[in-house]
C-alpha cells in the first residue's frame, strides 16, 4: 500500500508516529535511569559480589601464577618458585597493608589461615633471599600442610562457588568435595527454611485478621468506611521505628501487658511471661506492620463486587452462608492473590523488625545478610544469602503465576 | 378486585423510612392476584424498589405487613421466601458458567443431578441458549446475559418472579425484543411477575395491571387502558402518554360534567373526576389525538381558538405545538391528510375537543413530572 505521493503506507506511519515515541520515551527517561543507576546496577553489582574471588588473585598474584604448575593430588610440596613467589607477595601485602584482607578471605574457607598469614607476615622481613622453601617452611609448620597449598590453588581463580556453598551450609573439604559444615557451624539453611514459614505463618494471620476488615471497608456506608479506612491507613503514616519499638515497651516482661497481667493476677510477678525478642514478638510486630499491604488490595477487589450478587445468591435460596463462600469468596481470589504475595515477598526479606525484636528465635535471613554487611564485612557470603533470596521469591512469583495467574492479581 | 382471584402478594399498611425523618413508603395497600404481571411504574424515587425490596426480604418493613400466599413474610429470611428475582445489572455470578449460574438456586435446593441437568435444558431452552451452557457471563452479549438472568430466576419454579428494571442496561431495540420475550414467557408458565421499571412503554407493552407510584404512595393501580383513558389525577395523566394541561378553576357542575373557566381565559365543558366542587381549582388533561383542527364554522362542545407555534413532520402525522389558552406546549396530532396540508406556523386555527375526552382532575399535578 502506498499513500497518495507514493511513500509505503508503513513508512509513512512511522513517520507519523515518530514524534509521540519521542515524548513517550521523554517521559520515562528519568524512571528508566533511576532503575538503572538504584535497582539494576546495584542487584548486578550484588550478584557479581557473590561469586567474585579476584582477591587472591589480585593480592598473591605471583603465587596465583606460580601454583598453576604445581599438582594438586601429588604429596610433594610447591617447589622454591612457588615459594619465592609467596614471599614476595607476603612482603608486597605487608607493605600496602592488604594482606589481613587475603588473610581474611582464606579464613572463611579455612579457620587459622588469619594467624597463619599474620604471623608470616611479621616474620618474611627477615627473609632476605633464598632459599626461601627452606626458610618459610621453618617460620610455621602449616606451610609444609599440602592442604593450605590446595586451598590457595582452589582459590587463585577468578570466580569461587564458597560463598553460595557457604550460605546453604556447604563447603568444600581439604580434597576439594563438597560436603556439609560441621554441625554447630549449619545456620543458613535454619535460617532460611524459619524465614520461609514464619513469612507464610504470618500471610495466613494477615488474611485472617484482613478479610473481614476489608469486608467491612467494602461493605459499610461511606462514611464509616472511610474512618475505618484512616484506621487501616494510620500504621503507614507512623514511623516504621516507632511502631516496632511500641510493641517493645507492650510486651517486653516489664512491659504494659505483663504489668497488666499481673495486676490482675492473672500470672504472678515471677512468672511474667516472654513476649518479645523471640517468634511471638516477630509474629505480632511483623502482623501489625504488614496488615495494610492485605487489606487494601482486598478491598479493592471487594469493592468491585457488586451487593446485587449477594442479594441474587439469597433469592436464589442460599443461606447467607453459602452465598458467602460460593458466591463472595471466590471473587475475591484476586485480591486474596495480589495481598498474599505482596504480604509473603515483603516479609521475606523483612529486616528491621525482626532485628529489633526477633530475639535469638525469630530472626530472619536477612538479619544475618545485614550482619555479614556490617559486621563481619563478608561482603560475598552477604550477596549470595541475597541473591539466593532474590532466587526464592523469583520462583515463588513463577509458582504464583502457574496457579493463580498473574493476570489476575489486583493491587487496586 | 374481584374476590374469585386469589392474592398471592398482600401489602398491608406498609410504610418504609430509610433515616426515621422521611416515609419513602407513605402506607401502602396492595393486592397482587395470581398469575398476573404487575408492573409497579413511576419516577425514580418514588419508592417502587423500595417496595420490592422489602417483598425480596432485602429491606425490612418499618411498619405493616407483608403476606405471601396469606403467610406473614416480615420475618422469613430472603433465602426462604422462595422468589425469584431478576436484577437490574443481572448479578450474574462471573466466575461461573451458565450453566452453574442456573445450576446454583437447584444445588441450594439438593436437588438431584439428573434432575438439575434436564432442568438446566429445558430453561435454556425457553430463553433460546441452549449450547452456551459453558460460557461465561463476560463472554455473553447484554441480551443473552438478561436471558441467563431471567432464566435463572425461574429455574427453580418459584410461584412469584420479581423484575427491578431489568431491561434498564439495553438499547432500544433490544429492549423491545426483550419485553416481548418476557410477557411470553409469563403467559406460558403463568407464573406471577412483579415488575419495576421507570419507563412507561415498557409497563404498557408488558402488564396486566399497573401501579402508579409517586412520592411512596400508588397515585392509581388499573390495567393500562384505564390509566391511559381515565386517569385519575395529574400526576398519572401526565406521567403515562403524552398529555395536554389546562389550568382552570370549576365554575358550575352539571351532572357528570363540570365547566371550567381557564386561567387563560374562555370555557370548557369536562368530565367530572376528581375535582372538589365549584370554585375549586382543576388541571384539564387532555390527549393530543383527541384534539382535532376544525375549519371555521363548524360547531362542537369545546371549541378553542390557539396559535400554530411549530410544526413537525413525522410522516405519517404532523405534531403541532399551538399556544392555547396561555399554555404554550399544547400539543395536537394532525393526520397527514389533505385537508390538513393548509397548516401554517403563526395563524390562529379553531380547535375543539369531546367533552368526555377533557378530563377534570386534581390542581396538583405541577407538584412533580414534567411540564
Amino acid at each position: 500500500m502506498r499513500t497518495a505521493d507514493g511513500v509505503p503506507l508503513k513508512i509513512s506511519l512511522q513517520r507519523a508516529l515518530v514524534r509521540s515515541r519521542i515524548r513517550a520515551l521523554l517521559l520515562v527517561v528519568p524512571l528508566l535511569a533511576f532503575i538503572a543507576i538504584a535497582f539494576v546496577l546495584p542487584i548486578g553489582d550484588m550478584l557479581f559480589r557473590s561469586v567474585d574471588n579476584r582477591i587472591v588473585e589480585s593480592i598473591l598474584p605471583r603465587t596465583a601464577v606460580a601454583i598453576q604448575d604445581w599438582n594438586p593430588n601429588g604429596t610433594e610440596l610447591p617447589d622454591e618458585a612457588v615459594f619465592e613467589a609467596l614471599t614476595l607477595d607476603i612482603k608486597a601485602g605487608v607493605k600496602a597493608r592488604t594482606l589481613g584482607r587475603v588473610a581474611r578471605r582464606l579464613n572463611y574457607e579455612k579457620p587459622g589461615m588469619t594467624s597463619l598469614f599474620r604471623k608470616t607476615g611479621r616474620r618474611t622481613k627477615r627473609v632476605a633471599g633464598p632459599p626461601y622453601k627452606e626458610r618459610i617452611l621453618k617460620i610455621d609448620n602449616r606451610w609444609s600442610d599440602l592442604n593450605t597449598w590446595r586451598l590457595i590453588r582452589r582459590e587463585a581463580g577468578a570466580l569461587t562457588s564458597g560463598y553460595f556453598l557457604a550460605s546453604v551450609d556447604l563447603k568444600t573439604n581439604d580434597r576439594g568435595e563438597v560436603v556439609w559444615q560441621s554441625e554447630e557451624r549449619r545456620i543458613y539453611l535454619t535460617l532460611f527454611y524459619r524465614t520461609l514459614w514464619m513469612s507464610a505463618l504470618i500471610t495466613v494471620l494477615c488474611l485472617l485478621l484482613g478479610y473481614p476488615v476489608a469486608y467491612l471497608l467494602a461493605t459499610l456506608p461511606l462514611r464509616t468506611s472511610n474512618l475505618l479506612m484512616i484506621l487501616v491507613l494510620l500504621p503507614f503514616w507512623t514511623s516504621l521505628l516507632v511502631r516496632t519499638t511500641s510493641w517493645i515497651a507492650l510486651l517486653q516482661t516489664e512491659g504494659v501487658l505483663n504489668d497488666v497481667l499481673v495486676f490482675t493476677g492473672l500470672i504472678s510477678d515471677d512468672g511474667r511471661l516472654q513476649l518479645i525478642h523471640n517468634q511471638f514478638g516477630t509474629f505480632v510486630a511483623m502482623v501489625h506492620i504488614l496488615l495494610p499491604f492485605m487489606i487494601l488490595p482486598l478491598y479493592s477487589v471487594m469493592k468491585t463486587i457488586p451487593p446485587s450478587l449477594m442479594r441474587a445468591a439469597r433469592s436464589l435460596g442460599a443461606t447467607p452462608f453459602t452465598a458467602f463462600v460460593r458466591v463472595y469468596m471466590p471473587n475475591t481470589v484476586s485480591g486474596v492473590g495480589a495481598g498474599s504475595i505482596m504480604v509473603f515477598i515483603l516479609s521475606i526479606g523483612y529486616y528491621i523488625t525482626p532485628a529489633l525484636v526477633g530475639g535469638r528465635t525469630g530472626t530472619f535471613i536477612s538479619n544475618f545478610i545485614a550482619v555479614h554487611v556490617s559486621e563481619t564485612l563478608n561482603w560475598g557470603l552477604a550477596a549470595a544469602l541475597g541473591s539466593l533470596l532474590l532466587a526464592l521469591v523469583l520462583a515463588l512469583y513463577l509458582l504464583y503465576d502457574r496457579l493463580v495467574g498473574i493476570d489476575n492479581m489486583k493491587l487496586g | 378486585m374481584v374476590e374469585a382471584k386469589s392474592s398471592i402478594v398482600r401489602f398491608e399498611r406498609v410504610q418504609k423510612t430509610y433515616d426515621g425523618e422521611t416515609l419513602v413508603i407513605k402506607e401502602l395497600n396492595l393486592d397482587i392476584e395470581t398469575g398476573e404481571f404487575l408492573t409497579m411504574l413511576g419516577p425514580s424515587g418514588s419508592g417502587k424498589t423500595t417496595c420490592l425490596m422489602m417483598l425480596a426480604g432485602f429491606e425490612p418493613a418499618t411498619h405493616g405487613e407483608i403476606y405471601l400466599n396469606d403467610r406473614p413474610i416480615n420475618h422469613v429470611a430472603p433465602h426462604r421466601r422462595g422468589i425469584g428475582m431478576v436484577f437490574q445489572n443481572y448479578a450474574l455470578f462471573p466466575h461461573m458458567t451458565v450453566a452453574e449460574n442456573l445450576a446454583f438456586p437447584l444445588q441450594v435446593r439438593r436437588f438431584p443431578k439428573a434432575d438439575i441437568q434436564a432442568r438446566i435444558a429445558r430453561v435454556l431452552d425457553m430463553v433460546r441458549l441452549s449450547g452456551f451452557e459453558s460460557r461465561r457471563p463476560a463472554q455473553l452479549s447484554g441480551g443473552q446475559q438478561q436471558r441467563v438472568a431471567v432464566a435463572r430466576a425461574l429455574v427453580f419454579e418459584p410461584v412469584l418472579v420479581l423484575m427491578d428494571e431489568p431491561l434498564g442496561a439495553l438499547d432500544k431495540n433490544l429492549r423491545e425484543e426483550m419485553q416481548y420475550e418476557i410477557k411470553h414467557i409469563h403467559e406460558n408458565l403463568g407464573v406471577t411477575v412483579i415488575y419495576v421499571t421507570h419507563d412507561q412503554s415498557e409497563a404498557l407493552t408488558m402488564s396486566s395491571r399497573i401501579a402508579v407510584f409517586n412520592d411512596g404512595v400508588i397515585q392509581q393501580l388499573a390495567t393500562p387502558s384505564v390509566l391511559y383513558e381515565k386517569p385519575e389525577n395529574a400526576f398519572v395523566a401526565q406521567f403515562i402518554g403524552e398529555n395536554n394541561r389546562l389550568r382552570g378553576t370549576v365554575a358550575s357542575e352539571a351532572g357528570q360534567f363540570c365547566d371550567v373557566t381557564l386561567d387563560g381565559g374562555g370555557t370548557v365543558r369536562a368530565l367530572k373526576v376528581n375535582v372538589d366542587g365549584a370554585g375549586a381549582p382543576t388541571t384539564l388533561s387532555l390527549r393530543p389525538e383527541r384534539v382535532t383542527i376544525e375549519p371555521a364554522g363548524e360547531t362542537a362542545e369545546n371549541i378553542c381558538s390557539g396559535r400554530v407555534e411549530e410544526l413537525i413532520y413525522l410522516g405519517d402525522h404532523i405534531r403541532a405545538r399551538l399556544s392555547v389558552a396561555g399554555n404554550d406546549e399544547f400539543i395536537v396530532k394532525v393526520p397527514n391528510a389533505h385537508r390538513h396540508a393548509s397548516l401554517v406556523q403563526g395563524t390562529n386555527v379553531r380547535l375543539c375537543w369531546a367533552a368526555e375526552d377533557c378530563r377534570a382532575l386534581d390542581a396538583s399535578g405541577n407538584v412533580s413530572g414534567p411540564v
